[in-house]
């Protein structure tokens, strides 16, 4: 019997899609050519922020996806769900003045936001360097282990009915005149009464298999691991400048500090950003970026030894914007993708979102920013 | 300071990086000699700082480690640096990345000849975590290297030639061996005879083996393993047990034996984080190992990248020195290794094929764990955990396995682990163990953040 | 030649060469640290610098490798707890 919606990917976009789907009492099937989680989901940092977005759609489905998530860890949980807040710092004066303006547009968007001053930044984070100008922080951050919450969500689904089948590519569509039907893939056809792509940074491959266009594109990320250590740091803790990286073009190599605890006891060091498609060896230039920016925000981390490294694709898009909603141009299909480095934290609207789409129901957010057909004309078939 | 770049550099200063260290600086090359300990010899001929002297009883082959020490002298030594990475290109040039405490140091050839070894391989059994059992090799390295018992009554087990010259060492040092317990029958490989009988020093040396554990009336048992360890604050006594073919426990053959220290192995795994960081083709060994790929020349599928020793296969210390030796031939830019070296290397792959065919870990140890077995030591994963992420959280692949569990998540990156890990994440899918999942390790040593922050020194030729 | 270190209180001789792990086997020390989640005793397994179960605190500087550390004479070595450096925990 074909399903109702068929999910392609399961990165944690995918899974919460097909946990909200199958909520809602769809039959759900969730293809992915890998494992559980085996895309960026697999790479990334698990926060779920709004420290990092200035007002506009982004931060409306943000804040959406913040109260959703703090429902999942509750009805679903066991993925290490922490609020335990962000602490934006700036290191000179014009930085933190530009910072405290943003916070109080922030806020009027309703995101819950606290100024400190220098001089009280040691009782939030006693290590922190004492050089730095003030910050800001953000109790609505949060953060999960986000291969743990891809797993959970998709075993919270499977026990909603919902199919789970790894190791299975997507190789084309099925199509009833302009209509998709189901996929084609490496296990046969799938029909199903609507498609979902929820492949992450591989989403503009699936789109272009439907003949449509939506722009994904890889942006490099690397992460270094410490040894495990005591709470160190209590909050997801990062520099300004890193709201500015987050929504550059520039291709080059861009870092900021961005330093976290996490409930294993390793401390997790970002974020990088690189546009070299999906080249995936080690830059040492990269690490000892990282490094550098690392110890300058906690200088007791300087003999903290780093035992792992890892990297992933964040999927961007060019108006840094996700991409959400139904597809005029292939009716039947869904798209869900283009995430960039806030997929784990925007999946819970997404999956939510793309459900009540499904259901018939209005959406909870207006979805016009988030539209696929948004960058450009459709290709040819 | 402007560097020029060594003509090789090599890393791993065991048989094979030595062999290959006094082939390439024989060729005319300039050539830089790297590894984490602080004398020459690697694993095999461990030793404190001087001479073998006091250990001489205890090594094999002396006469092949002072000719190879002399014949690599005039490479440049970077002894007790720790290899954290290693990248660049035959084209671009390489560069060797390492850490000596809080000093980094990086070398820069234009040829690179990785040497880095084996270490146990390992399988969990309840309470291996016990203080008290080691690993065979580290019972070796203690006696080898520092003159260190580590028990008065020891019980030696797992698989492998290899657990004789531990048993041997042991007993000759005066410590009681209550038994050595192989778990397979390796009588059978007269049935190899064929590929053993070209290196019948091979032979002659398992064959002092034998004749020392007697003389010491040390017990030796095959078909049988140590299935569990048991004590308070330290190990105690051991479970050992008859095995069927499969490794499954023999009902009602469970003894126990009292000890105060356990010396386990099963065989080797290769370190293969230097050659996987630069991307080198690896394939599946007789043993169940992953190891590197290599062609007539020790060359790996990345152009200027050699691999000799254990990393390419493993067999011991003769077809290290051997395939090393090739290796710095090859890496000098020297057109071909003599046809005489080339057929002792295939004699000696052939008796290690033997010696593998007869010395198979076999899936039934994953019988012996209860569901509370620590499975990962570093970060306390219980095979119980494994499983869940497995049958519950929908793991396909040991990569899955580990992050959904944590298992090879700690200190030591699954270098202990990971062989159980993917065994039981076969297990659980049907397919072969994905070895090549659990053997990436980017960051090779680790290194601290203010090192890794700070500029490095860079060392090279004048 | 023999000198010696001071562990958790009390003199530990040791030999031209030997590492901290050696000398603490030598000296019928089997464990110096506790597990992080259990609290289990660990001391050398692999005794080559593979497994670091032997992580050892020595001249305050906590998680060295004891079968890799030199023993040196009139070093301050302690067992460790955890993680080893819970003094800084916040
Ligand atoms: C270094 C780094 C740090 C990050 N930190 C954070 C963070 O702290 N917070 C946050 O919110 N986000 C973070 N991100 C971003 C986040 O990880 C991604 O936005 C998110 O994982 C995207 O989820 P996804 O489900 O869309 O994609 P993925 O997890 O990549 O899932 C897509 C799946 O589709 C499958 N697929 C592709 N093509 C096919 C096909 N033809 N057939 C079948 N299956 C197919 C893939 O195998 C994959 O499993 C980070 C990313 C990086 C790289
Ligand atoms: S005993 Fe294994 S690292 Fe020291």
């Amino acid at each position: 019997m074909p399903a109702d919606v068929l999910v392609i990917g399961a990165g944690v976009v995918g899974a919460a899609t097909a946990w909200y789907a199958a909520r809602s009492g769809h039959s759900v099937t969730v293809v992915d050519r890998g494992p559980v989680a085996g895309g960026t989901t697999g790479a990334g940092e698990g926060n779920i922020l709004v420290s990092d977005k200035p007002p506009g759609a982004e931060l409306d489905l943000a804040l959406l996806s913040s109260g959703l998530w703090r429902d999942l860890a509750v009805e679903v949980g066991g993925f290490e769900f922490d609020p335990k807040g962000g602490l934006v710092v700036a290191a000179t004066p014009p930085g933190y003045e530009a910072l405290v303006s943003l916070a109080s547009s922030q806020s009027g968007a309703g995101v819950e936001t606290v100024v400190v001053p220098a001089g009280e930044l040691a009782e939030h984070e006693p290590h922190l360097t004492p050089s730095l100008a003030g910050g800001v922080l953000y109790p609505g951050d949060a953060q999960v282990q986000p291969m743990l919450a891809a797993a959970r969500l998709l075993r919270a689904a499977r026990a909603r009915g919902a199919t789970v089948r790894t190791g299975v590519e997507v190789t084309g569509f099925l199509r009833s005149g302009d209509r998709v039907v189901g996929v084609r893939t490496s296990a046969g056809d799938l029909p199903a009464g609507a498609v979902v792509n929820a492949a992450g940074t591989w989403g503009g491959d699936i789109a272009s298999l439907a003949g449509v266009d939506v722009p994904v594109l890889p942006r490099r990320g690397f992460i270094l691991v410490t040894e495990p250590l005591p709470r160190l740091v209590r909050h997801k803790v990062f520099a300004a400048e890193y709201v500015a990286n987050v929504a550059s073009d520039d291709a080059d190599l861009q870092t900021s500090p961005v330093v976290e605890g996490t409930e294993s006891g390793t401390i997790l060091i970002g974020a990088s950003r690189e546009r070299v498609g999906y080249d995936r060896t080690l830059s040492v230039r990269v690490l000892r970026a990282l490094a550098a920016q690392a110890v300058a925000l906690f200088p007791v981390l300087a003999d903290v030894k780093v035992i792992r490294t890892y990297r992933g694709f964040r999927p961007y898009c060019p108006d840094h914007l996700p991409v959400i909603g139904p597809d005029p141009r292939a009716p039947g299909l869904f798209h869900a993708c283009g995430h960039e480095g806030a997929g784990i934290g925007l999946a819970a609207a997404t999956g939510r979102l793309i459900a009540q789409l499904l259901g018939e129901e209005p959406p909870s957010l207006d979805l016009a920013p988030f539209r696929p057909e948004r960058f450009g004309p459709v290709v040819a078939p | 300071m402007a560097t020029s770049p060594y003509d090789v550099a090599v890393v791993g200063a065991g048989p094979a990086g030595l062999a290959a260290a006094a082939a390439a600086l024989a060729g005319g090359a300039r050539v830089a000699l790297i590894d984490a300990g602080r004398q020459p010899g690697g694993q095999y001929w461990r030793h404190r700082p001087g001479d073998l002297g006091a250990v001489a009883d205890l090594h094999h082959d002396l006469g092949a480690f002072r000719r190879l020490v002399a014949g690599a002298a005039g490479a440049v030594r970077h002894f007790g640096q720790h290899v954290w990475t290693v990248s660049g290109s035959a084209a671009d040039g390489f560069t060797v990345h390492a850490v000596a405490g809080d000093a980094e140091t990086e070398v820069p050839a234009r040829r690179l000849v990785l040497a880095p070894g084996a270490y146990d391989r390992q399988v969990p059994f309840r309470g291996w975590d016990l203080p008290g059992v080691h690993t065979a090799g580290g019972a070796q390295a203690l006696l080898k290297g520092h003159e260190v018992l580590v028990g008065r009554r020891v019980v030696v087990g797992g698989t492998g030639p290899f657990l004789l010259p531990v048993a041997a060492g042991l007993a000759a040092r005066g410590a009681r061996v209550a038994g050595v317990y192989e778990a397979n029958r390796p009588a059978g490989w007269i049935r190899h005879a064929g590929a053993v009988l070209p290196v019948a020093a091979k032979l002659t040396e398992g064959a002092g083996y034998a004749a020392a554990l007697a003389r010491h009336r040390v017990p030796f048992h095959t078909r049988q393993a140590i299935v569990a360890a048991h004590g308070g604050d330290a190990v105690e006594a051991v479970t050992v047990a008859r095995l069927d073919h499969d490794w499954r426990i023999v009902a009602g053959s469970e003894r126990v034996v009292e000890c105060d220290a356990v010396a386990v192995g099963w065989g080797f795994t290769p370190q293969l984080e230097l050659p996987l960081a630069l991307g080198c083709a690896t394939r599946v060994d007789a043993d169940g190992s992953l190891v590197v790929e290599v062609d007539e020349r020790q060359t790996t599928s990345v152009p200027g990248v050699h691999v000799a020793g254990e990393a390419c296969g493993v067999g011991g210390a003769a077809l290290a020195v051997a395939e090393g030796s090739i290796a710095g031939v090859a890496a000098a830019g020297v057109t071909s290794a003599p046809a005489s070296l080339r057929r002792r290397r295939r004699a000696l792959r052939r008796f290690a094929a033997a010696m593998h065919a007869v010395h198979p870990v076999r899936a039934g140890w994953q019988s012996w764990l209860a569901d509370d077995t620590l499975v990962c030591r570093c970060e306390e994963v219980s095979a119980g955990e494994v499983r869940t992420a497995l049958d519950e959280l929908g793991a396909t692949d040991v990569r899955t396995a580990k992050l959904l569990s944590r298992a090879g998540m700690g200190w030591c990156q699954g270098r202990v682990c990971g062989y159980a890990t993917a065994c039981l994440t076969a297990s659980c899918t049907g397919t072969a163990p994905d070895l090549r999942g659990v053997s990436e390790r980017p960051i090779a040593a680790p290194i601290s953040l203010g090192t890794l922050a700070g500029d490095p020194g860079h060392i090279g030729q004048q | 030649m023999s000198a010696a270190f001071e562990f958790d209180g009390r003199e530990v001789a040791f030999t031209d060469g030997q590492t901290v792990g050696a000398a603490l086997v030598a000296a019928g020390v089997r464990s110096w640290r506790t597990t992080r989640r259990e609290g289990r005793p660990r001391g050398i397994f692999c005794g080559i610098g593979v497994c670091f179960d032997c992580l050892v605190t020595v001249d305050d500087v906590p998680n060295q490798r004891a079968c890799l550390v030199p023993a040196a004479a009139g070093a301050i070595v302690r067992s460790q707890e955890g993680d080893g450096r819970g003094h800084l925990a916040v």
